[in-house]
């Protein structure tokens, strides 16, 4: 148990290097864009007054490394500055919108591995099979089909052939539940396709390895039913590696959720972001990259949390 | 060597058909203005959504523009989209990736947690970000993608050259007195190579698919420039009209990422010493 808690502290620790680095990345942001921000951010045909003004209006003419540690400072303290074009608070903007993805990605998390889990341990159990060959071809073609292509497809066919759901927007889950839950079924299902593939993808290939190994071939030889070996022993140690898959969904589905959005017409993270990429209002586009890549962080410390509590062999090591 | 590469083609089938495929959109792509019936950006406002006919095999787009000519045009911009990024992340990746290995200590500590830091990025939203601030365009757009991509490659690598330079030859070449860089280049590099050409093959992909989400979104190739994830986006416009319009741009996409991930999961199996063919 003590090993247990100074590995979790140490994960702790490890943590800040890393998000200090991010917001960093993040922050770096602007320095990629080409010539001067102020001009770009006056327009076209702006006097040098006004570029001075926006300038310094700013902050843009301290040095890097000052600009850095206020809008860490402030980022530290939930301001992540105004937008340059609403003038709203990027947070509100960013705390009002990710709800809306968060029920998407939460809808295509649960789908994937309620899909995704029988269909690996299927196939894992049965390889070589016309079922194994059957569930891998189907995880490939998931792999390779554009999220954004499978959604325009379920909006033609359930949306606007068939009227069984809305074609586009989103409701608040508060306001109403069976509403919500209606408008963010077919994006939850475009983004579960890709889930459901990885999901089948590393679950096979875990029990696979595991079903193949020393122990489980002791197990054999001292006559345990294939059924609870495979209950017993294979799920219990591929439970672990099940972790990883969801930190590696979290990311996954988070980025497609962006592209998804656009189909939908939904007004969550990902139009926020791509409308401010295309307006150049760099203060969104920051507070959204950055707000993702917390939550990714964060996940993945709560899962290497989790894995030192389930599995008795990390604290050992 | 072909012949090798044919028998090997001859034994998986899928293997085949996906090269087989890749090849022919390489020399579809080479050929575009030859071989296309229109010119893409040719419109005709008399004939627009138009059904395929003997005329226009996949029927016109809603500018009149003839819809297979603009795909035939959109796969140059797509192989070159996908190669940029995969060559970006290469070139950034690997050294890198050689480095932290090889030299080990504070170094290799900095660059993993660098890796660490980019790859809990979700690279899509990292990819847009980089491409606002960079200003939109095909070419920004897969700068920024390849640059998403160099940490899963470095870590790769990392990971390999680990492996190869505890081998016995890198000792032997030290003691005769080999430099550091004729070590990392002539001995640990091509024993360390074989897992990143796979993964370079499924990149590929990812970074097609990645085109064509930027394309689609607007931060990609611009109009009136043909691209598949642009048509599709024209496509949602008009889908209550002419949904056969998006099937043909899809499948395209589909298509090939089936294909490089074929072909990598392919080369996975036939580089992989401890999988022999039987």
């Amino acid at each position: 148990m003590r090993g247990q808690s100074r590995l979790i502290g140490r994960r702790l620790a490890q943590i800040l290097p890393v998000i200090v680095l991010a917001t960093f990345v993040v922050f770096g942001l602007l320095q990629l864009v080409p010539g001067d921000i102020a001009v770009t951010l006056a327009g076209e045909n702006a006097s040098d007054e006004r570029i001075a003004e926006i300038r310094h209006g700013f902050g843009l003419d301290r040095p890097f490394l000052v600009q850095y540690a206020s809008w860490l400072w402030n980022a530290a303290h939930l301001d992540l500055s105004r937008s340059y074009l609403s003038n709203e608070p990027v947070f509100d903007q960013i705390v009002h919108r990710f709800p809306t993805s968060l029920l998407i990605v939460c809808g295509a998390m649960v789908l994937s591995l309620v899909i995704g889990i029988p269909l690996g341990i299927l196939a894992a159990t049965k390889p070589g099979s016309r079922l194994d060959a059957a569930v891998t071809s189907f995880a490939s073609l998931g792999v390779a089909l554009p999220s954004f292509w499978l959604a325009m497809l379920l909006v033609a066919t359930f949306a606007l052939s068939w009227n069984w759901f809305p074609a586009t927007g989103s409701v608040a889950l508060s306001k109403d539940p069976t509403k919500a839950v209606l408008h963010a079924a077919l994006p939850a299902i475009a983004l579960a396709a890709g889930g459901v593939a990885e999901v089948v993808r590393q679950l096979r290939s875990a029990l696979m390895e595991i079903l193949s190994s020393q122990y489980v071939r002791t197990l054999h030889a001292k006559g345990l039913s294939p059924a609870s070996i495979l209950w017993k022993h294979g799920l219990k140690n591929v439970s672990v590696n099940l972790l990883t898959v969801v930190g590696l969904l979290v990311n996954r589905l988070l980025g497609a959720t962006v592209v998804v959005e656009a189909v939908f017409a939904i007004p969550g993270m990902g139009s926020l972001i791509v409308h401010a990429a295309i307006h150049k209002d760099f203060p969104v586009v920051q507070g959204v990259v950055l707000s993702m890549v917390i939550i990714v962080i964060c996940m993945n410390l709560l899962i290497d949390i989790l894995y030192t509590i389930l599995d008795p062999r990390v604290g050992l090591k | 060597m072909i012949v090798s590469v044919a028998r090997w083609c001859w034994h998986n089938p899928n293997a085949g058909a996906s090269l087989i495929f890749l090849v022919g959109l390489f020399v579809l792509a080479i050929l575009a203005p030859v071989v296309s019936p229109y010119a893409p950006t040719a419109q005709n406002v008399n004939n627009v959504l138009a059904e395929p006919s003997f005329a226009h095999l996949l029927g016109t787009d809603d500018l009149g523009r003839d819809v297979l000519s603009r795909l035939i045009h959109g796969a140059p911009a797509t192989l070159y989209a996908s190669f940029l990024a995969v060559s970006v992340a290469c070139v950034i990746g690997i050294p890198v990736g050689l480095l932290a290995g090889f030299l080990g200590g504070w170094v290799d500590d900095v660059i993993s947690r660098v890796i660490d830091t980019l790859l809990s990025f979700p690279g899509i939203v990292l990819a847009i970000g980089v491409t606002g601030a960079l200003g939109i365009g095909l070419t920004n757009g897969m700068l920024a993608v390849g640059i998403v991509f160099s940490p899963q490659l470095a870590r790769l690598v990392r990971a390999q050259t680990l492996v190869v330079k505890q081998e016995l030859y890198v000792d032997a070449a030290r003691c005769f007195g080999a430099s550091l860089g004729r070590i990392i280049i002539r001995h640990i590099t091509p024993n360390a190579i074989q897992p990143v050409i796979v993964q370079v093959t499924l990149l590929l992909a990812v970074a097609l698919l990645a085109e064509a989400s930027l394309s689609f979104l607007g931060l990609g190739v611009q109009p009136p420039h043909p691209s598949w994830g642009g048509m599709l986006a024209r496509a949602y416009n008009y889908m209550e009209i002419a949904p056969e319009q998006m099937y043909s741009p899809g499948i395209a996409i589909l298509l090939t990422a089936l294909s490089f991930n074929t072909l990598g999961e392919a080369l996975r199996v036939a580089l992989d010493p401890t999988r022999r063919r039987r």
